[in-house]
Parts: structure tokens; sequence; C-alpha cells
């Protein structure tokens, strides 16, 4: 076992263990433990340790570690501490619960992935405190018309059983499965009618995390069919296949798409990293001299370059291929090319006497084309 | 799907008369509709006429997926470094500052980073990419080896390029001289190169007919 699997191995064990600390301590010793449900408590720790496993592994990739480094740095960076912390909420709130960058790559993945997302949030604030015993309902002795939850064991919000609040709140994974249903229908509508989608989808990363999620729900609502309107017909079979599906998608969260919900919020640190860049010294092209990137990012990507061997450096003045902008990459490229033609046809040469500056590329067309970084270079770089 | 192992991209930028019909067709591929993927830049606007038509070479081991913090980039069995993954990528412009050849282009709006697919919807099902399909010029060709031999009996594919010390091995070639034996295309040592049009050089038709 190599030294990186030892590293993500002991940090998968000490999350499982310290999840199963506060599966005992939260349900007050087990006295609160539904062992109905230990299949799933028992899944939900397997995952913890797959996915931690893999978040380790994936930390240790040379890219991921030093992003990893950099984001903490300069969010606690004191100079720039309150306007982090600002951008935090506001990131936190657009990017991730109004998925406003989802929106905009398109409307309808916007609207399938917030169904689905705010569903499976929904879901899991549900089942999970339930499942590990740190939430349960009692009924007082005085008054059986009457419902109190238990956090962690200690008393909150008493409601009546037979009111609005407790038909919400005891529906509550139903609301989730609409939520999720309706998503999982138009990510499938959109997987089956476009091109683009059909060429790339495979069906172990695309298909079945959706094929999972609209079982796990449609098996949960025919549990509440089945002990609403059927008086529990076949209920210990539909809950036996519910509960495979949700431990099979359980088991599933660290090795298909699932493990981006663990990924994505490295997007802050990169925020921060990129806010922090625009602020500071810029890297200019050593062949054109325009500003492209922060210093920063090119000389981290020069550590990145070499961690993973690759030898991007060149003799003279620019010392190493990483300070040349894109924009000079290609025209060096197309110069190359241009070099071998003209050593091999000669011919008779007549200059001209322009300026002996270096050619300056420029974009065919901006209408429809656009600096390397997008907006980015418009707001900072390539003005 | 795959895109069948025969069919090669061979670019020869300097065919390229800059019309710009590689972009706005680039722009119907449904695997980024409405979206550019080419790089068309005039080198020296000012002095000379050069283009540089650029698309993703698709390397053997792609700088831009190695650098990616995400794991968003992926290259198929069929040596296609696709464009980056929807669900991982973070915007973090790495790949736009690493690749070797310029080419990745961050969407800052969409947070995803988006590049050359080779056209994946048409060049998986036996079709050619759209920049392929209407450059007049065939500065971009897709086709077998023995197809582009018969066109353009005094050049040769080169899928190997230098930048320093770096050699990068591509999936598309570039179209480079017979005679020049060049085991690569030296991009490095084009830094200080002039666009053509800056000097004029005479007689460099002479025994093309031949």
């Amino acid at each position: 076992m190599t030294g990186e699997r030892i590293k993500a191995t002991g940090w998968g064990v000490l999350f499982t263990l310290t999840l199963a600390i506060l599966i005992v301590a939260g349900s007050r010793n087990l006295s609160h433990f539904d062992a109905a449900l230990v299949g799933y408590t028992f899944a939900v720790l397997f995952a913890t340790f797959a996915i931690t496993y893999r978040y380790a592994m994936w930390l240790q990739r040379p890219p991921t570690a030093l992003y990893w480094k950099r984001g903490w740095q300069v969010f606690f960076r004191p100079s720039y501490l309150v306007t982090n912390i600002a951008n935090w909420f506001k990131r936190v709130i657009g990017e991730f619960a109004l998925n406003n960058f989802i929106f905009k790559r398109n409307k309808q993945r916007g609207i399938a992935h917030s169904l689905i997302m705010w569903g499976c949030v929904l879901a899991c604030a549900i089942t999970f405190p339930l499942v590990f015993g740190w939430i349960h309902f009692e009924t007082p002795p005085d008054d059986t018309t009457w419902y109190r939850t238990f956090l962690f064991g200690f008393p909150t919000l008493a409601f009546r059983i037979h009111s609005i609040t407790g038909f919400l709140v005891f529906h509550g994974l139903v609301w989730a499965s609409f939520l999720v249903i309706a998503g999982v229908m138009l990510a499938l509508r959109r997987r089956m009618r476009d091109h683009g989608a059909a060429a790339l989808q495979q069906f172990g990363e695309d298909f079945l995390p959706l094929i999972l999620l609209f079982a796990v729900s449609v098996t949960g609502l025919m549990l509440t069919a089945s002990y609403t309107w059927m008086k529990g017909y076949a209920y210990d079979f539909l809950a036996i296949l519910h509960a495979m599906s949700v431990i099979f998608t359980l088991l599933w969260l660290p090795f298909g798409k699932f493990f981006h919900i663990f990924q994505r919020p490295a997007q802050l640190g990169v925020g921060f990293y990129k806010d922090v860049g625009e602020r500071e010294a810029p890297a200019l092209c050593r062949r054109c001299g325009t500003p492209f990137t922060s210093r920063q990012h090119a000389e981290d990507l020069i550590r990145v370059e070499k961690a993973l061997g690759y030898r991007y450096e060149i003799e003279g003045s620019a010392e190493h291929y990483q300070w040349i902008c894109p924009r000079c990459r290609r025209a060096m490229l197309v110069l190359g090319q241009g070099k071998l033609w003209q050593d091999v046809l000669g011919g008779e040469s007549i200059h001209i006497d322009f300026p002996p500056a270096l050619p300056q590329s420029s974009l065919g067309n901006p209408r429809i084309d656009f600096g390397p970084l997008g907006d980015e270079d418009k707001r900072n770089f390539h003005p | 799907m795959s895109v069948h192992s025969n069919m090669e991209f061979f670019v020869d930028p300097m065919r390229c008369i800059g019309c710009q019909a590689c972009m706005q067709a680039c722009t119907e591929c449904d695997t980024h509709k409405g979206h550019s993927m080419i790089h068309l830049d005039y080198l020296d606007r000012a002095h000379s006429v050069q283009t540089a038509p650029v698309v993703c070479m698709h390397c053997e081991s792609p700088t831009c997926a190695e650098v990616c913090p995400a794991d968003a980039i992926k290259r198929t069995e069929d040596g296609v470094v696709q464009t980056a993954r929807k669900p991982r990528c973070i915007a973090c412009n790495n790949c736009v500052l690493a690749c070797p050849f310029g080419v990745p282009k961050m969407q800052t709006e969409f947070k995803l980073m988006m590049k050359c697919d080779m056209c994946y919807d048409r060049t998986s099902a036996g079709k050619r990419p759209m920049c392929a399909t209407v450059c007049p010029s065939q500065a971009l060709f897709f086709g077998t080896r023995e197809q582009i031999e018969e066109l353009r009996p005094r050049s040769t594919p080169i899928n190997q390029f230098r930048f320093g010390g770096q050699i990068i091995t591509t999936k598309v070639s570039m179209m480079a001289p017979k005679a020049a034996r060049a085991e690569y295309v030296d991009v490095t040592a084009a830094m200080n190169e002039q666009a053509t049009g800056r000097t004029i050089t005479l007689n460099i038709l002479d025994g093309m007919c031949e």
C-alpha cells in the first residue's frame, strides 16, 4: 500500500469512527436508535469511509493539493478576510442555493438540477437525523393529540398531530420525492433528446444516478400509498425494495456523478484565489508583454507542472513556457509551422523596413471569439 | 460510440485564408451549441495576412487534464480529449493557462471550461467535424492518411511539438514539408519569428508544378 493510500485510509477510518461516535452520543447511547434502520446506518458508515477515502486521494493530486492549500491561505489572509466572508455568503447563496451558474448554462438544466438538489437536501435533512437517532418524536403523557420533537434528546418544537404542520412534517419525504421525480424526468428528457448529451453520456456516470434517485423516490412514495390507501398491502416487500434502492444509492455516492456533491465546494476556494489574484501582481506575457493572469497563478502552475513531470522550461529570458500567454502560444504554433516551410522553400527575400516589433496577434472575430478567460479577461486582463 | 481509428484530423495553418467559416460552423455543433470553440487569430494584422486557425490538438498526455484540480477533463479511448465534465469543473482556469496550444476557453459565467472536442457528436458517428466540413482551403482536413498523402504529396503530417524541454505528442497532426524531415514542430523556437508578409519571399512557386 502506498503512502497516499495509507493516508486516505486513515482519514476514512477517522471520519467513520467520528460519525459512529456521534450516532451513539446523539441517540443517547442508542436509546432512540431504531433497530429497523440499522441497514441504512451501516450503508451511511460505509459511504462515509469511501467518500473520505476518495476525497483524501483526490486532495493529494498535485494541482488539487496546491489549490486546497492556497484556497485556505487566501481566505484567511487578514487583509481580505472581511471581504472573503462577505463573498462567502454571497456565493453560497448565489452559486449553491440558487444554482445561478447552472441556470446560465441552460435554463432546463438549471430547473432540473434545482429540483433534484432541493429534493435530496430535504430528504437528507429528514432521514439522516432519524436514522442516526438524532431526532425522535414523543407524545406527551397528558395529551396524546400532540407530538414533541426531540433533537439529540433535547425537547424542541411541539405540534398537534392532526394539523397542517403535522401533515407537512409527516409527509416531508413525499414532498421531497415530488421534487426529485420532477427533476429526474426533466434531466432524463434532456438526455434522451439532446444530440450533444447523447454523444458523451455514459450509463454509470449519467443514467444510473438518475435511475437510483427515481427508484428511491418511487419506492418511498409506494410505501406511503400502501399504508395510506391500501391498508398496508405489500408493505414489507416495499420496505425491503426501498431499503435496497437507498442502500445502493448510498454505496454509489463515492463512485459516480454523485461525488461532485463533495467536490463542488472547491469552487468557493477557487473564487477567493481569483479575487486575490485580481488585486495583486499580474503575470505579463514574456513575448507580447500583455497581462494574462495573476503572477501567483502562473508561479503555482509552474510548480504543479514540475510536480507532474512536465518540462516546459525554455532557455533564454522567457525561462518557462508558462510565462507565455495563450494567444501568443497559438501564434507561435503557427509561426513554427511557417518556419519549417520557409526553411524548405527558400527563395529570394525582400525585407520590408517595418519596425522590428514582434507580431501582436488579435482575435479574428471578437464577436464570437473571446480571450481565454472570458469575462475575466474583460475585467482584469487583456484590456 | 467512438471516432473511427483510420479517420484523422490534419491542420495546415499555412493554407488558412482567414474566412472564418470554421468559426461560424463550429457554433452549430451539438456538443457546444452556440459557442465557437475554434480560435482564429490574425498574427500581425497591420503587416501580414497570415492567420492562425487553432483547434484542440488532443494530446496523448493532456496537460490540461493533468493540471485540473477537479479531475474534470477526460480523454476517451479513441484519443479525444473531451471538454470539461459539467458537474466537476470548478472554473479555476488551470487548463486554460496550462494548455501548450492555448486552446481551452473559460466560460466564466457558466463556471465551465469549454474546448474543441472534435465535434464528438459528429465524429463518433462517422461524420466530419463542422470546421473541416466548411473549410474552403482545406487548412482543416478530416480524413484518412491515404487521402491527405494523395492531396498533399509535398507535405507530411507531424504530431509532435516541442515546447522548451517538453515534447508533446498529439492525435491531431500538422502538415509540414516532407523535405524538412522534421521530427517535430519547434514551437518555442518560433518565439521571435515574424508573420509572413513582413518579409516577401520570391521564387517560392518554383518547382511547385513539377
